[in-house]
């Protein structure tokens, strides 16, 4: 089967000027997104407590609100059906010190009574320890940027490297957007989700890159335009296969993963998507506006073979004793 | 046919992936299996804070106690003796003895001596409470290790985080109220003291203030069985748990379990020494600042042994005991974060993810079937060998397999497929351009690996960075992502290399070998 058969190449970089519009929108309307409606931080950032309850049937979620109501400790709780309606999710935003007797067997004793209960699962974090994972979560992202950036960077061309750094600057930017949009909680799920966004996008672009490399050494092309051109059609069917069968297993995980594995597998969804559009459609022209020159690149890459082949030459003159 | 190096290691690493991803399949006893983590398993993680201070004043408190069995055993006369922002201060009454006091001092440790005109203030050096404070957290991961390990629970994992975090992961948890039971057991200060009832003041001990009664030397504390009644002892005790060498359950008169402690030399001679004194008056035992019971003292008490009663049942006296015997906490514990999974939600998410893992592989394998046809076959069988390997290595190197690293593997199946992809695509196009079958696999391979090499390398960059700054179950995603990734370098890029030289022959032979990539042609 064949679902794309181009004979000649498509012409991507005339729409470019579209596609950056959009994207600039798009991003721009993610900062406003997250700026003026923020993110919903979940308890691995901020510290708090979450206790998930399974009832034998419906949850009374009315009795359990009354009974967690009226104390200081359960101030500003929040219960929700978790999945189904037997299940809920009770989020409190403090958190206890106390080994021995800790918020979770506080709940407990409070909706004893309330009907055949199991607690499923009780998560406390403490507010010090939410704040240092906040820190490491910003750390991770950005040093894996910088490591991304300079292995580009090494292997291609410095242009290269910033080009794919912004297409996942975007990338990211928007799927947080989402994040911001949908009102998600943000754990330690989501940020492993935006790390792994990271790794597929940049993973996407270099398949494009190296063509692109492969178009600059190889052919006798000298307009970037049309190399670009070129390799994004050649490439045009791994790209959007590769994303179709990551996106089917993120459908199937998001649809049939469990309510625990929901933020991640949403924030994957929209970052490889998102992560495919951007590979093609603002790596490379970014590539072009940094003023990559074909003719220079391609002059460079001979005087080096040139240094290269002088160098060999002088180390076989040497080896065979001439100098 | 030529010695094909590439089949065979893919039929190697096929064996290798079936032969140790097996016993996890099975989870038979024998071999090396996949370790659940506590999130699919059930279980409870607690990262705990150390409250190092408190050793500190609980050193200095040592301090004072040990001044006044000093001056008591020698007849030398102090007054004022007490505890005072972080120092011990007494007044020396008879400066005859200043020469003696001032030896002893000598021989304590980490300690800096003021005295003017018989008055003395003894404190700890700044290195001294340093070193307290890393003794206090060791000995706190010492002792919850050694109540665990009584407790009876299986493989409980006790492992310092940090400088002074304590990790403790416990997998064989079944429900809340054994959750919480193991929690008491590990929080438990099992701070045992003897403390002297101070019987000239015990009658005003309901007017007292706790002011009033520090300013006599004095504390007020709880009884442990009937909170209202109030007992005044001397602040500073005779002796405490560190001289402690046994404590069992036993039975008193009336069957009911009490705890049986016994002290060792020194121990038993202050006791000794104490009681001989005190006869007629009150001994106070207490336990975590609460007074268990207060006999009369009818006789010196040779032989240093002691009773512990209170309302307790059988399983209460040997958590207490349990306790008791691994010693108390230097300093109290507490809770910086938890995670506890029931056992019944871990088993839903272990089927949940298993039901995205098939339908995720069925899907795709069915899609490269379709597309690709005999080259989507090829790339399935490496699919299928690289799940096996991720599972083999994992089980090799006891690796933990968590809910987000189910995920990772699931995401793999999806990100897997992409080298044969980007190949197959490669060699379609070179079959297109008119090249022979041979020609096209190899020049296909050659192409395509540039890419796959720069494109998996900075994903597993990625995968690298959330390695090492992700936390617990984030791990585990890293982990079975990169296995993963290198994985299907050798499946899906030598493997299918191998495969497709065993099948070069007959595809050469055939007019139209473009459709064992799936095209005409």
């Amino acid at each position: 089967m064949e679902l794309f058969k181009a004979a000649r190449s498509i012409p991507f970089m005339g729409k470019s000027k579209i596609a950056i519009i959009i994207s600039i929108i798009m991003v721009l309307g993610s900062y406003a997104l997250i700026a003026t409606k923020g993110f919903n931080f979940g308890i691995d950032f901020v510290g708090g407590t979450i206790v998930q309850v399974k009832y034998e049937g419906t949850a009374p979620i009315d009795e359990m609100r009354t009974r967690l109501s009226g104390n200081a400790m359960f101030e500003g709780s929040s219960i929700n059906e978790f999945g189904s309606p037997d299940e809920v999710v009770i989020r409190l935003k403090s958190s206890s010190e106390s080994v021995t007797q800790d918020i979770g067997d506080a709940v407990r004793e409070k909706l004893a009574g309330t009907g055949q209960f199991e607690i499923r699962r009780v998560d406390i974090v403490g507010a010090k320890v939410g704040s240092e994972l906040r820190e490491k979560g910003i750390m991770s992202l950005t040093l894996a940027m910088i490591g991304i950036l300079i292995y580009v960077a090494f292997r291609f061309e410095w242009r290269f490297a910033v080009a794919s750094v912004l297409a996942l600057v975007h990338d990211i930017s928007i799927a947080m957007g989402a994040i911001a949009l949908i009102g998600l909680d943000v754990n330690l799920d989501v940020l492993a989700a935006l790390l792994t966004v990271l790794g597929y996008s940049i993973n996407d672009t270099i398949i494009v890159f190296d063509r692109i490399r492969e178009g600059i050494t190889d052919s006798k092309e000298t307009s970037l335009v049309d190399i670009i051109d070129e390799s994004i059609t050649k490439t045009l069917s791994r790209t959007t296969l590769t994303s179709l069968t990551t996106l089917l297993v993120v459908v199937v995980l998001f649809l049939f993963g469990g309510e625990i594995i929901h933020a991640f597998a949403f924030t994957l969804l929209v970052g490889i998507g998102v992560g495919t559009y951007s590979s093609i459609f603002v790596a490379s022209p970014i590539l072009q506006w940094f003023g990559f020159d074909v003719k220079n690149y391609r002059a460079k890459l001979s005087q080096k073979a040139a240094r290269q082949a002088e160098k060999e030459r002088l180390r076989a003159q040497f080896e065979q004793g001439v100098v | 046919m030529k010695f094909n190096y590439r089949v065979v290691l893919l039929i190697i690493a096929t064996v290798f992936g079936l032969f140790f991803s097996y016993p996890s399949f099975t989870q038979s006893s024998e071999g090396k299996k996949i370790t659940l983590g506590l999130d699919l398993q059930g279980g409870l993680h607690m990262l705990l804070g150390v409250k190092t201070e408190e050793a500190v004043n609980s050193q200095i408190k040592a301090l004072a106690s040990g001044m006044k069995h000093f001056a008591e055993h020698n007849d030398i006369l102090i007054e004022g003796l007490s505890v005072q922002e972080g120092k011990v201060a007494f007044e020396l009454l008879d400066s005859d003895d200043a020469k003696a006091v001032d030896e002893h001092l000598k021989t304590l440790e980490g300690t800096i001596v003021h005295a003017n005109e018989g008055k003395y203030s003894v404190s700890i050096t700044p290195e001294a409470v340093e070193k307290l404070k890393l003794q206090a957290v060791d000995q706190a991961i010492e002792t919850i290790r050694n109540r665990l390990d009584q407790f009876g629970l299986a493989e409980p994992t006790v492992a310092k985080q940090g400088l002074d975090k304590i990790l403790v992961e416990l997998p064989g948890i079944k429900t809340p109220e054994e959750e919480q039971r193991a929690r008491e057991l590990i929080s438990r200060a099992a701070k045992l003291e003897l403390m002297a009832v101070d019987e000239d003041r015990a009658m005003r001990v309901n007017d007292l203030s706790n002011a009033e009664a520090l300013s006599f030397g004095d504390v007020i504390l709880e009884d442990a069985l009937a909170p209202e009644v109030k007992h005044l002892v001397n602040e500073i005790p005779i002796l405490d748990g560190t001289m402690l060498t046994d404590a069992q359950v036993g039975y008193d008169q009336n069957n009911r379990p009490v705890i049986n402690f016994s002290l060792n030399a020194a121990g038993a001679q202050i006791f000794g020494d104490f009681t001989g004194k005190s006869v007629g008056k009150r001994l106070a035992i207490v336990l975590d600042g609460k007074v268990y019971s207060a006999p009369v003292i009818n006789e010196r008490i040779g032989g240093g042994s002691g009773q512990i009663s209170g309302n307790y049942s059988v399983a209460e006296a040997n958590d207490l005991a349990i306790a008791l015997r691994s010693g108390a906490l230097l300093a109290p514990i507490y809770m910086m974060e938890k995670r506890s999974v029931g056992p019944s939600l871990g088993a839903d998410s272990i089927k949940a993810s298993m039901v995205a893992l098939i339908g995720g592989f069925v899907l795709v394998a069915l899609f490269m079937i379709v597309y690709y046809g005999a080259a989507g076959v090829v790339a399935n069988i490496a699919l299928v060998v690289n799940l096996a390997l991720i599972l083999a290595v994992m089980a090799l190197f006891g690796a933990t397999l968590t809910l987000p690293g189910m995920a990772g593997i699931v995401l793999t199946v999806g990100m897997a497929v992409d080298a044969n992809v980007i190949i197959t695509e490669r060699i379609r196009e070179l079959i297109r351009q008119g090249y022979s079958v041979r020609k096209a696999i190899e020049a296909g391979y050659d192409n395509a690996m540039r890419a796959i090499l720069d494109a998996n390398i900075t994903t597993l960059i990625a995968a690298v960075v959330l390695y090492v700054y992700g936390t617990g179950a984030i791990k585990g995603f890293a982990i079975t992502i990169s296995i993963g990734i290198l994985a299907s370098m050798l499946t899906a890029i030598l493997g299918t290399h191998g495969i497709y030289q065993m099948l070069e022959n007959r595809m050469s032979k055939s007019k139209t070998p473009g459709k064992y990539f799936g095209i005409k042609g």
